[in-house]
């Protein structure tokens, strides 16, 4: 996120609330990437270590009180246990506390690719499991899964959203100042590309692909795929900026000097389309986060067990989960959030260029 | 006037017992019930078609078995033959020879008779190669086509070009079609145009207990009780009970319950186990009765490709194929699978581990010596230290020759408690060192790449539910069978073990007694167990549901679960299910 921290037209004074909602928006987000980027040590487990006894085990209860009525400092839960065979409905074992240990060594997770550590932010002891989010049906925690694919699914929407604003400021660059027989060629391509459905786009480049691909490969091919497709709006956009800033007093004096073309649009033109850039990117990312969303939740995204939101939210379909284990849809609920933020922060980006 | 119609209903009377007789009707002997009332089930899809000679998808049999009849049926509560159109058959000595007799003053849905003109029409059809009917492989024996003369009008003889194991099994299926109205579109090489919903009811016939009212395009079909059918109860009243039957299109099983939970259908023919143990906590307060008929037919199994590709168009697979034709690694990977984990995980309790692929619900051909393997990573990890294979310090598995142990699990995607199984072989095998990838595709992309292409490495699939005879394994065993999906293209077996299967298959395939089938049967289950072609993984319960009311309801382990024998199904208070 740190892209936003750049932008010179939000500014914190004490009676402009948009600004400062924009700010709180801007926090939100960062802490919410950091979160998903340190998920290592945030979650308490691994995304894909299962507990075969306790499929759809529900959030844990943090206690402060025991069962005897005794207050403890230290929070604690109970163990869920089913007394019915192959229930999927539990109960708490208060034979015996399991208090939060805070900063625990755990799962063995790799930090930024850089190196590897099991130190988590918190834990309990074996054999319970805390699962402050619930556990999924192969007894996966729900929370370490959701920050888990929280990497692939923000990062999935904001790097498309800037491949898509990047092809877009270039190419809609070009045809605004070029005119003529390029801006014709540019913008009857961005039509098409705007006319393409990007779903079968997808489905056509996955069937040219090799059978078995990376989880990587497949985050790559979703940016990718989403990213360029997505370059036509933000392209008719910026040709329009530069289109008019191209007959300004400024961009023509420097014509008079003898700049050149690309100097032009360098130094004066794309400056002036930064702030379309900047707006389209804000309203892109939530689009692209629920392009990635969508395609894993069909299952052409990212595969089991590499959890996305997208196909985390596949168990949704059961309409049990819905009626009975709201906690399977904490990915949904997450993305709310989310898109508020982003569209909090359009808003302060439309307001500020008007 | 009054006296007129005494007079007439007195006439009726009389004669109906006369007309009865004979119509030589068939009783059934299951609790008498109530005419009226009208029934819903759902289907996972519109049916594509209404033609038995071209149905190929369950929707459509589902409801065109609801409309046709066989010439002797296997009952599917005691999975044993009993008569049908054919009131009686004997079998010649040497199993070649079965003669059928017909029962007497049968008519179609439309009123016209059915004879033995029918039956050989019927056979006629289903042996033309130009129509490609999915019955032709029935009524081919060894490679030959079965051939049917007619001694009488009531009279058939079928000949086997070899003797059959299964001789009355043989006819149970295969739909009598009505010479009248078919007869012109065969001669015109049309008839796979015929019988769509499109066409309109009064141009088709069945000998079923339902023919067809009324098609609503993609919504539903609604079936009205044939008149003119051939069984009665034990008090002489014709059957079927039932004034309607609707087949309701809902694509999804959630959907499938919702929709029964609301009232808008009243039978679930499959339910999972998740779904299952929903229902079951309101079941009394809503007036269900739900039943879990133990393990049926359905087995799914893991199996790797096998194939030969000579001409070396898939190098990557060729060179993974070292491991997968090494027995070792196999038994290494079924030692890894957790099948009480999968049965506890996907079916929720409700489903059996599997020692090969013949179900504990298959009671008849079940080999009891064998026991289901014992998951241990341990012993796993023994077999693939005796094929040489180690382990990096990181715990990642390699072969002799430094390659990291890695491969793709194809599976359909519309079958979502099969995924799930995948992705728990996937952690299972992954305690192993060996990293797998899940690949869920539509279910038409994995045939064709496990059938034609040969394009996978391992794939799990399900197969299994037509009967519990060995005969329809032929297909999936035998190195020549169409779905041989391990090694689809071997047409000769390629190894002793298999050439030893095919051998037993086409030995059970004519040995009349059953003591020796099973002990051949046996024996092809015993290679099957040690050699492990496939991986046998777990098979579901059937489970389904129905409302209290409805009587007769007597679930089955073959298809159709719910409805083979809908014609006694009857409402206790059909006013309240008009």
């Amino acid at each position: 996120m740190p892209i936003f921290f750049y932008i010179p037209w939000i500014h914190v004074s004490g009676c402009n609330m948009k600004a400062k909602s924009a700010w709180v928006a801007i926090w939100f987000l960062a802490g919410l990437h950091l979160l998903v980027l340190f998920a290592g040590f945030f979650a308490p487990y691994s995304y894909d270590t299962q507990d075969r006894y306790q499929p759809f085990a529900p959030p844990a209860r943090i206690h402060f009180i025991d069962a005897n009525g005794k207050f403890h400092w230290r929070p604690f839960i109970y163990r869920s246990v089913s007394d019915i065979e192959n229930s999927t409905e539990y109960k708490e074992e208060q034979s015996t506390m399991f208090p939060l240990r805070f900063v625990t060594h755990g799962d063995r997770y790799s930090l930024l690719g850089l190196t590897d550590s099991s130190i988590h932010l918190f834990g309990v002891d074996e054999p319970a499991r805390i699962y402050l989010f619930g556990a999924d049906g192969f007894g996966r925690d729900q929370l370490s899964r959701t920050l888990y694919g929280g990497r692939v699914s923000l990062f999935a929407g904001l790097l498309a959203a800037l491949l898509s604003a990047t092809t877009g400021l270039e190419l809609g660059g070009i045809a605004g100042l070029y005119g003529k027989a390029v801006d014709e060629v540019i913008m009857r391509l961005a039509e098409i590309f705007i006319a393409v459905p990007w779903f079968y786009l997808l489905l056509a480049i996955r069937a040219f692909l090799r059978l078995q691909i990376e989880p990587v490969t497949a985050f790559m091919l979703v940016v990718g795929v989403i990213g360029l497709v997505g370059w036509g709006r933000p392209a008719r956009l910026v040709r329009g900026v530069v289109l008019s800033a191209r007959e300004r007093n400024f961009v023509l004096a420097a014509r008079g000097f003898g700049a050149s073309n690309t100097y032009v649009l360098r130094r004066h033109i794309l400056p002036s389309a930064l702030g379309v850039v900047f707006t389209q990117i804000a309203l892109l990312v939530p689009l692209f986060i629920l392009a990635e969303v969508v395609l894993s939740f069909l299952g052409l995204g990212i595969g089991e067990p590499v959890p996305s939101w997208g196909n985390m939210l596949s168990y949704a379909q059961q309409h049990l989960l819905l009626t009975s284990r709201w906690w399977m849809l904490l990915p949904g609920l997450v993305l709310v959030p989310v898109f508020l933020a982003y569209h909090q922060l359009l808003d302060s980006l439309h307001l500020r260029l008007q | 006037m009054r006296a007129l119609r005494k007079i007439c209903l007195a006439l009726i009377a009389a004669i109906m017992p006369v007309m009865l007789a004979a119509q030589d009707y068939m009783r059934s002997t299951a609790e008498v019930g109530q005419r009226g009332g009208h029934l819903s089930i759902a289907l996972a899809a519109e049916p594509k078609t209404l033609n038995p000679v071209t149905a190929l998808d369950q929707n459509s049999r589902a409801v065109i078995w609801r409309m046709a009849a066989d010439l002797v049926h296997i009952n599917r509560s005691t999975l044993k033959t009993e008569p049908a159109l054919a009131k009686t058959w004997t079998a010649s000595a040497d199993g070649r020879q079965f003669t059928l007799k017909l029962r007497h003053g049968i008519h179609f849905s439309d009123g016209v008779a059915f004879d033995a003109n029918d039956v050989i029409f019927t056979c006629k059809v289903y042996l033309d190669e130009k129509v490609h009917a999915p019955q032709r492989d029935l009524l081919m024996i060894s490679g030959k086509p079965v051939s049917v003369e007619k001694l009488d009008d009531f009279t058939v003889r079928f000949t086997f070009p070899a003797a059959y194991a299964a001789g009355d099994r043989f006819f149970d299926s295969i739909a009598m079609l009505p010479q009248h109205l078919l007869q012109k579109d065969y001669e015109a090489g049309t008839l796979q145009q015929a019988w769509t919903l499109s066409t309109p009811p009064e141009k088709m016939a069945g000998l079923g207990p339902f023919r067809v009212k009324k098609v609503v395009p993609g919504a539903s079909i609604t079936l009205e009780r044939n008149p003119y059918y051939w069984k009665t109860d034990a008090k002489g009243q014709q059957l079927p009970y039932l004034d309607e039957l609707t087949f309701i299109a809902v694509p999804t099983q959630d959907a499938q319950v919702i929709r029964f939970q609301a009232g808008d259908t009243q039978v679930l023919n499959t339910l999972s186990g998740e779904n299952f143990a929903a229902l079951a906590k309101d079941q009394q307060a809503h007036g269900y009765k739900l039943s879990d008929l133990g393990p049926g037919l359905e087995y799914n199994i893991v199996f790797f490709n096998l194939n030969n590709d000579t001409q070396g168009r898939l190098p990557e697979i060729n060179r993974k194929q070292k491991w997968f034709s090494d027995l070792r690694f196999r038994r290494a990977v079924s030692s890894a699978v957790d099948r009480a984990g999968i049965v506890r995980l996907v079916y929720r309790g409700r489903g059996a581990p599997l020692a090969t692929h013949v179900t504990p619900g298959n009671k008849y051909w079940i080999n009891n010596a064998i026991a289901v393997p014992q998951h241990s990573v341990s012993q796993a990890r023994q077999y693939l230290k005796d094929a040489e294979f180690t382990w990096k310090p990181d715990g990642t598995l390699q072969d002799a020759g430094g390659q990291a142990v890695e491969f793709s699990i194809l599976v359909s995607s519309s079958n979502p408690q099969r995924v799930e199984m995948a992705t728990l072989v996937q952690d299972d095998l992954k305690q192993l060192g060996m990293k797998v990838n899940v690949l869920a595709m539509s279910s038409g992309a994995v045939i064709d790449r496990v059938l034609n292409t040969h394009d996978f490495e391992a794939a799990l699939m399900g197969f299994g539910g037509s009967d519990a005879d060995p005969n329809p394994e032929m297909g999936l065993l035998t190195s020549t069978g169409q779905v041989h999906v391990w090694h689809a293209g071997e047409n000769k077996s390629t190894t002793a073990w298999q050439a030893e299967i095919d051998q037993l298959m086409e030995k059970q395939l004519v040995t009349l007694s059953y003591a020796a089938r099973k002990k051949q049967y046996d024996r092809v289950q015993e290679i099957i167990a040690r050699q492990l072609p496939f991986i046998p993984l777990a098979s579901p319960h059937l489970l389904v549901a129905a409302k209290e009311d409805l009587g007769n309801f007597r679930p089955a382990i073959l298809e159709h679960y719910t409805l083979w024998n809908v014609e006694e199904l009857f409402w206790r208070t059909p006013a309240k299910n008009k």
